[in-house]
């Protein structure tokens, strides 16, 4: 299994987290219709590295950005979402 | 070898074993050579190995709920009280019936399984229930297993797999080093390959030796584990150890059979040896025909000759040693060797280069003579014994688990471990095999078997090729191969080779089937730990759960919670206590536990503009004090789950949804809250095991309300602060039933002086069933039935409430032509024109055998009057009122006829709310 370095506890097991969905997934408040359909229903599902939004879910709660190769699982980097992270 | 003391049967048999021995060894000790029958041919099986790869020799080991099937009889330690009972034969081993089908063989070639699921079904329902019976392994116990398994976590800087000597040597650097080692040994004893092969290491006897290192890595805090199964090996060193604490079928001392470990190590070392190949010949078979090194280990370890005349068939240095042990045992033996050159001069042995096995005779009381070819010519031995020693297979199996490649070793024949993407390394002879030729298959092909457990031939790989199954893994799944309990460990390489012979092609251009985990079988009840019966989920209780048992209700498991359905009283049936407790709503007043909504409490500034992101209702226009019904959409537009909103204060709002949807909802406002409104000035907290709830309603519950609380009772869709027996409450004018109700709203720990309070005031306490049936003739719609996920707000009825901003999540969406169609699913209700009730779930359909127009969400009868009423989903049902159609449900064989209707069979004005 897996480990994900959570940004704020540090490596913790795989399944203490939950996949949400890709980054490019994400349906802006103010999207035009054409571009929250496209969004929603016709993802790119790459091969190799991708973003994806994860939740610590069942350990701090925080979510965040993790960029992971879809063919290694290997990950490149992880970055925290939330209003604490806004500058 | 200590004298035999320790009683077992095999079959009904009371046999006597020697301390130490495996079943396997302890059945050759007292003679039995015949032990199972083949999956498929039923063909006389004894015992081929003496390790986890053991493809025959396979029983049930244990009685009633401990019984376990399919355990192998090399990897099954005797204990006093054993039983063993042999598989798949009938009515015993030695006259099977089903042997017969080794005759009828040709009726079940390669693929016949795959021709038989593509052929018509019909012809699968006449084969099925022959098949099931006569191909198969040990039944499954129908007993509760009595045993418990334990669950560990552990951490270690270096987890060692296998202890022979490239085991034992990594794990006491490993320790001198100052690292917390875990050694890992399926085996019941260390180092194992040294009672095979005894000698002397670092100028001490092995098993010496062993058991310093032993010693050692104890001392210093580390685990040495015997009996346990590295099963599992996934990324970042993640390791599954399956431990047996006691001997399948064996009762423990202390409750617990078996322990599973998750082991996170920095680093693995995979000392897991190699698998010795057999050779493939004509009724190679045979019981009576085993694997060299097996037949070492019976001899040096277990102290027993499997046979007195023998004959090595080998392709390497290693058949001389069995060779020599046979001998000094005072066996006869002959030494085939394939290989030209004068390996085994010197030995005083019978050697015959350039020779290799054609076919072996004999039936089930063993083999009785082998053909082979020497040097061209062929002659036949007479013996009762027939040793295979084809080179050897490294065990891959974890390095492959986790992705890791492989590399070919020309002089072994061998696939070896190549690199990992984690921090695993392989060493010993899983790294380095042995040098060993490679033989091809001899003999009749029909009857030279590769996958011995699953009865597959040299034939049935030919035929396979000849119907075009060229790649590995498509032969593999046309012909079963390596698909049985034992995963093709004596048999991948054997097939591999024949393949490769076909194409012209080198082995390691044929390719390779992946391994996945377990290594060895693993019990179910060691995954499931303790997570069983009442423990295999969580038992959610609300805050008056005491208060409901001492009333003896009958329960409903809603999701993991635990609710009244209904509190019968006397002989009351369910549907009459839940009619009863209905009927005093309607006609006076009643009470019902509803702490278990979902309840959040939006603060902040920018809380409205929250909760119109997620509303699809206005928010903004709520007054302090006031409330309303709402219900939300996700991002494509369709309503997922829906509640109230209340405002407390300025900026402090209470939503409430859905029980069954409350960790969805938790989860959905806390992804808008962080990723699409992440500038807003708010904070969402779920309350909803802080707050207990309690509806009250019925026409008096206004009565009842303003005498508890001392003031007036707040109109219908206002809230207002007050106090219930002491404890401040909120009051929630709020109806679901359809009568004048509120919900009181109060920490949980004042759960039971609220409850005793309303209660003595009057109120009938009800349950999920009378809630039922008062929702269903208001229209009132539930999460999931009614509210599933693939309406909208017009569909379902509620297209007045939506906020005309249009700001809510999922407006954009909406906007889909698609949903324009007039005639997708509506919201709906059905009033059933003869009796009967209206089952749930059956579909709506114009005329019996019509196509199904919509379904049957929720079913009930009007509260007062009677008459079977329901709600439902049908295209384009809002437009159809009035219109017969029927609800049909062919599996419970039920037909009603029924006329569209409003859903709203109950006061549609709204008149009852108000006062």
């Amino acid at each position: 299994m897996k480990l994900i370095p959570c940004p704020h506890c540090g490596n913790r097991a795989q399944a203490e987290f939950v996949y949400e969905r890709t980054a490019d997934s994400v349906v802006p408040l103010d999207a035009a219709p054409a571009a929250a359909v496209a969004a929603l229903f016709t993802r790119a599902n790459p091969r190799g590295m991708d973003e994806e939004i994860w939740c610590h879910a069942y350990g701090c709660g925080a979510w965040m950005l993790i960029r992971r190769d879809r063919v290694s699982h290997a990950i490149e980097w992880v970055r925290p979402i939330g209003p604490e992270v806004l500058p | 070898m200590s004298e035999p003391s320790i009683n077992f049967t095999f079959d009904g048999r009371t046999l006597k074993a020697r301390p130490g021995q495996t079943l396997a060894a302890a059945l050759l000790d007292n003679g039995i050579t015949l032990v199972g029958r083949s999956f498929k041919y039923h063909r006389p099986r004894g015992i081929l190995s003496a390790g986890v790869e053991e493809p025959n020799a396979l029983v049930t080991v244990g009685t009633g709920g401990r019984a376990e099937p399919n355990t192998r009889a090399t990897d099954l330690f005797v204990y006093e009280g054993l039983t063993a009972t042999s598989q798949n034969r009938w009515p015993s081993l030695s006259s099977d019936v089903g042997s017969a089908l080794s005759l009828a063989a040709k009726a079940m070639p390669a693929g016949f399984y795959y021709k038989t699921f593509f052929g018509p079904p019909k012809l699968w329902l006449v084969y099925e229930e022959f098949i099931r019976r006569a191909a198969g392994l040990g039944p499954a116990p129908t007993e509760m297993d009595p045993d418990h398994y334990a669950t560990r976590a552990a951490f270690c800087d270096v987890l060692v797999v296998g202890s022979g000597p490239a085991g034992l040597i990594a794990a006491r650097d490993a320790v001198r080093s100052g690292k917390k080692v875990i050694l890992v040994e399926q085996d019941a004893v260390i180092a194992p390959s040294l009672l095979r092969d005894p000698g002397e290491i670092d100028g001490k006897p092995g098993r010496q030796w062993a058991g310093e290192i032993a010693t050692e890595i104890r001392t210093a805090g580390g685990k040495v584990l015997t009996r346990t199964s590295a099963s599992g090996l996934w990324d970042d060193q993640f390791v599954c150890l399956s431990e047996k604490l006691v001997e399948p079928g064996q009762e423990p001392a202390n409750g617990f059979a078996q322990r599973y470990w998750h082991v996170r190590a920095d680093e693995v070392v995979l000392a897991t040896g190699a698998i010795e190949r057999p050779l493939t010949f004509a009724n190679n078979d045979l019981p009576g025909v085993m694997l060299s090194q097996a037949v070492r280990t019976y001899i040096n370890r277990f102290g027993v000759v499997p046979g007195q005349r023998a004959v090595v068939a080998t392709t390497n240095d290693d058949g001389y040693l069995t060779a020599a042990a046979l001998a000094d045992a005072g066996a006869e033996v002959v030494v085939l060797d394939s290989r030209a050159g004068p390996a085994g001069q010197g030995s005083g042995l019978t050697v015959h280069n350039s020779s290799a096995p054609v076919a072996a005779k004999g039936g089930k009381k063993g083999v009785r003579a082998l053909t082979a070819s020497l040097n061209g010519s062929q002659h036949t031995f007479a013996c009762d014994l027939v040793c295979m020693a084809g080179g050897f297979t490294p065990v891959v199996h974890l390095h492959m688990q986790t992705g890791g490649k492989l590399s070919w070793d020309e002089a072994a024949q061998a696939f070896v471990p190549g690199e990992s993407r984690w921090n695993v390394r392989t060493a010993g002879l899983a790294a380095q095999p042995a040098p060993a030729e490679t033989v091809g298959a001899a003999g009749n092909a029909k009857q030279a078997f590769v996958d011995f457990q699953n009865d597959v031939t040299v034939a049935d790989l030919d035929l396979a090729w000849r119907e075009g199954y060229r790649s590995v893994e498509h032969l593999k799944r046309y012909t079963t191969l390596g698909m049985a309990t034992d995963q093709g460990k004596t048999s991948n390489m054997a097939a591999l080779d024949r393949i490769a012979r076909r194409e012209g092609k080198a082995v390691p251009e044929a390719g390779l089937t992946t391994f996945r985990p377990p290594y060895t079988p693993v019990s179910m009840g060691a995954l499931a730990g303790l997570a069983t019966g009442e423990h295999a989920q969580p038992t959610r209780r609300p805050a008056l759960y005491d208060l409901h048992a001492a009333k003896d209700p009958i329960w409903l498991n809603a999701g993991y919670w635990k609710r009244p359905r209904a509190y019968p009283r006397g002989a009351e049936s369910l549907a009459e206590a839940g009619l009863r407790e209905a009927r005093a709503v309607r006609r006076s007043v009643g009470m019902c536990d509803v702490s278990t909504l979902a309840k959040f409490e939006v603060q902040g500034p920018d809380a409205v503009e929250f909760l119109e992101r997620v509303c699809q209702t206005t928010v903004g226009k709520l007054a302090i004090g006031r409330g309303r019904y709402t219900f939300m959409a996700r991002e494509d537009g369709l309503v997922f789950d829906d509640g109230t909103v209340w405002r407390l204060d300025e900026s402090r709002y209470l939503l409430t949804s859905s029980t069954g949807g409350a960790g969805r909802m938790a989860t959905w406002l806390s992804y808008v809250r962080n990723h699409l409104c992440a500038d807003l000035k708010v904070s969402v907290v779920c309350v909803q095991e802080h707050y207990a709830a309690i509806a009250v309603a019925g026409p008096q519950s206004c009565a009842v309300m303003a005498k508890l609380t001392e003031a007036e009772a707040p109109r219908h869709m206002s809230v207002t602060e007050a106090a219930i027996a002491g404890a401040p409450v909120l009051l929630m004018a709020a109806s679901f039933s359809g009568e004048r109700a509120f919900e009181v709203h109060f920490d949980a720990s004042h759960a039971e002086a609220v409850w005793q309070a309303i209660e003595g005031a009057g109120c009938c306490p009800y349950g999920l069933e009378a809630m039922e049936l008062l929702r269903i003739e208001k229209g009132h719609m539930v999460v999931g039935p009614d509210i599933d996920g693939r309406l909208t707000a017009d569909e379902l009825g509620l297209g007045k409430m939506v906020s005309k901003a249009r700001r809510w999540i999922g407006a954009a969406t909406l906007e889909r032509p698609d949903f324009a169609d007039p005639m997708r699913k509506q919201f709906v209700g059905l009033e059933a024109l003869g009796g009967g009730s209206i089952p749930e779930g059956a579909m709506l359909v114009r005329f019996i055998g019509g196509e199904a127009e919509g379904h049957v969400t929720g079913s009930g009868l009007r509260v007062l009057e009677g008459g079977s009423i329901a709600i439902g989903h049908l295209k384009g049902g809002q437009q159809r009122h009035g219109e017969e159609i029927y609800a049909y449900s062919p599996t419970r064989k039920a037909r009603v006829r029924v006329r569209v209707t409003s859903p709203h069979f109950y006061d549609p004005a709204g008149e009852r709310y108000r006062d």
